[in-house]
């Protein structure tokens, strides 16, 4: 691009913002112990970020750690308290 | 009026750096401006940052394209950025490493001061071990380039100004002062 | 008291120093900070006033005219977006005569999306009825809320007033400022009493329905009352200037305009890099000045037309475009000057929309570009784009 000329009218990205790793801004990870869950996926139905994966009605609900920003909102919300957020053991 | 650059990681403190440096310079009765580069920051993103010193009140509001100094304090940035975009040819560039300015790779310059601000940092306890806070040591080392910021008025600026544990932050900074190598 | 700080901790710092009572607001980049400062003053008892959480800038103005009719003294913050979902409320607070001051963090609107600075936002409300000052500096931003408040609770006046700093220029960069004390500041403002107050022992409705035979009085009231407000600002300037010693006695400041050749016209933070590169053009024997505009509300039309009587050629530097004839200060300053129209030549510059950067360089071909004007008597152009990438090279 050189001129005003060579732009598009206005402004598009060319991936969604999946492709965005939003997990890199976290400081505290959730770790689901799948062994206390019950799969009434709570967690999932709260999530704010579409960041709890649950491919089958049945499975154990996943985080997703590309994308999860590490807000705590699952942890607050499980009803047998079976998520409990860890410190990210480094910043790069 | 001089200018400077800081690049940092974020969450180093580069930030701070520059605005504990632009206090160190009011407190020597001088003005002063500090300002980071405009822009979304991230943890561990590369950080910009800038400060300005004169004897007048400074006036200009437009970004600094060649400074007199450029404070580096992650040697990691050296080969990840150009640190030495713009930087006047008799400016002087100090750079947070534990290597002898001349055996610093990718550094080719004539004015290359070094001072081990991570070892500091972690002796004085400031920060951690993965993320040693390493501002305070680097300013501290600078005041011992720069005349217009003396050693005085960095650790008056510490005291004043300074996050965490203000003495352990003093005490990095003399040392730093007192270890600083190189030319400039 | 001198400190170093951001142009966003000094609006705090100048909302405390005012005393406000009753704050509404809504986060936004880059005013974010001056919300968290105001918050955490008001929990930490530091500022003795009401924090009301709302969940829109529309909100925030919502709520304030509501809590300036029961007589608290009301402030709140904001930039771009959220200045334009507060658009219909600006309405509201000027027809129903509310003196809320609120710093407006300049910031260009989307998309492309953008946080960075320019005064299309705020150009954007110029027909509201706001008073609108521009600040240079940090000092600047905590001064003019403070004799905003003194001249919009002025019972000839009783107009909101918005107070633009340059977002992340000004707001996220640390200034030397020199803060008044508090006990100083309660000399210059007195307690807010307006006489328009809600009364629950006498309920009415506020703002309510007029007919079209009498719309238009009230509307020239409001007119009136912003042209009272020149006069009212120059005399809290000088009140302040004996106060506190820093002078805002002018809607315009000069800057060696007294026997310049041309003059650049403009407002905000880059009026400071003009003026560097003024000073650069007059060690080169080049007689230039700049003239920064305090106020875009009310228009100084009085202090332009006298500039005009000296300076025959004039620039107008815009950090904004109306999509008519070029930015919106160079058309209101033609506008003002026609009756000299066959004397002065007026051009237009526009630039650092989006945040671009404008350099001392810049500043110093603008005034090449006038004084190339004032010689030959001609303008190819009357409005140029500085620094565009159209491939002409010409600014660089």
């Amino acid at each position: 691009m050189e001129t005003y000329r060579d732009l598009p009218q206005s402004t598009y990205s060319l991936q969604t913002t999946e492709s965005v790793r939003t997990g890199t801004w976290r400081t505290f990870r959730p770790i689901i112990d799948t062994k206390k869950c019950t799969r009434c996926y709570t967690c999932w139905k709260f999530c704010p970020d579409v960041s709890i994966e649950l491919r089958e009605e049945g499975d154990y609900p996943k985080v997703d750690y590309d994308h999860c920003k590490g807000c705590g909102i699952c942890a607050n919300e499980c009803p047998t308290v079976a998520i409990t957020m860890v410190r990210e053991d480094s910043i790069c | 009026m001089i200018e400077i650059r800081f690049h940092g990681r974020g969450g180093q403190g580069a930030v701070v750096a520059s605005e504990l440096l632009a206090r160190a310079a009011v407190m020597n009765r001088l003005h002063a401006a500090a300002f980071p580069f405009f822009g979304v920051e991230r943890r561990g993103a590369p950080v910009t940052a800038f400060c300005r010193i004169d004897l007048k009140p400074i006036r200009t509001h437009s970004e600094i394209y060649f400074p007199d100094y450029v404070v580096v304090l992650d040697p990691d940035l050296v080969s990840m950025t150009n640190v030495l975009q713009g930087l006047k040819p008799d400016g002087a560039l100090l750079i947070n490493s534990a290597k002898e300015s001349c055996d610093l790779q990718h550094v080719k310059w004539g004015k290359v001061a070094t001072v081990d601000a991570t070892s500091i940092a972690l002796k004085y306890g400031l920060g951690s071990e993965n993320a040693p806070i390493v501002n305070t040591a680097i300013i501290g080392a600078f005041s011992k380039i720069c005349p217009q910021v003396p050693l005085e008025s960095v650790i008056e600026s510490i005291m004043k100004a300074s996050p965490g544990d203000k003495r352990a932050n003093a005490e990095a900074a003399k040392e730093a002062f007192e270890t600083v190598k190189g030319v400039w | 008291m001198l400190d170093l700080m951001t142009g966003n901790a000094a609006a705090a710092k100048a909302a405390m120093l005012a005393r406000v009572e009753v704050i509404a607001a809504y986060p936004i980049t880059p005013q974010t900070s001056i919300s968290e400062k105001l918050a955490e003053m008001v929990a930490n008892g530091e500022m003795n006033a009401k924090y009301i959480k709302v969940e829109s800038e529309h909100s925030a103005m919502a709520a304030l005219i509501g809590a300036s009719y029961i007589g608290a003294r009301t402030f709140t913050a904001t930039s771009s977006q959220g200045l334009a979902l507060m658009h219909e409320m600006l309405f509201w607070a000027a027809g129903a005569r509310r003196p809320v001051v609120m710093p407006v963090v300049s910031r260009a609107l989307g998309p492309p999306w953008n946080i960075w600075t320019d005064h299309m936002d705020v150009m954007g409300e110029r027909d509201t009825g706001w008073m609108q000052l521009f600040c240079e500096n940090n000092q600047e931003t905590l001064d003019l809320i403070l004799i905003a408040y003194r001249v919009a609770e002025d019972k000839e006046i009783m107009l909101p007033a918005m107070i633009i700093e340059d977002g992340f220029i000004l707001s996220h960069t640390f200034e030397k400022v020199d803060v008044p004390a508090i006990e100083e500041i309660d000399f210059y403002l007195h307690p807010f009493n307006p006489d328009v107050k809600v009364n629950f022992r006498k309920p009415r409705r506020y703002g309510s329905l007029v007919m079209p035979d009498w719309a238009m009085e009230f509307r020239y009231n409001n007119a009136l009352a912003m042209e009272k407000a020149k006069k009212k600002w120059v005399e809290a300037g000088i009140a302040f200037k004996k106060a506190f010693g820093r002078d805002y006695s002018s809607l315009v400041e000069l800057y060696r305009c007294e026997d310049a050749d041309v003059a650049l016209i403009i407002s905000g933070s880059a009026a400071g890099t003009a003026k560097v590169a003024a000073d650069r053009m007059r060690e080169r024997g080049r007689k230039v000045g700049v003239a920064k505009l305090r106020t875009f509300r009310p228009f100084p039309t009085e202090e332009l037309l006298r500039l005009g009587e000296s300076v025959r050629t004039i620039g107008v530097f815009d950090r904004s475009y109306t999509f008519a004839q070029g930015g919106a200060i160079y058309g209101e300053v033609r506008n003002a000057l026609y009756p000299l129209a066959s004397d002065v030549k007026v051009k237009g510059y526009i630039g650092g929309l989006g945040g671009r950067d404008i350099t001392e360089a810049e500043f110093e071909k603008m005034f090449e570009d006038l004084l190339a004007i004032a010689r030959s008597g001609s303008m190819t152009k009357d409005v140029e784009w500085v620094a565009l990438k159209d491939g002409s090279w010409r600014w660089f």
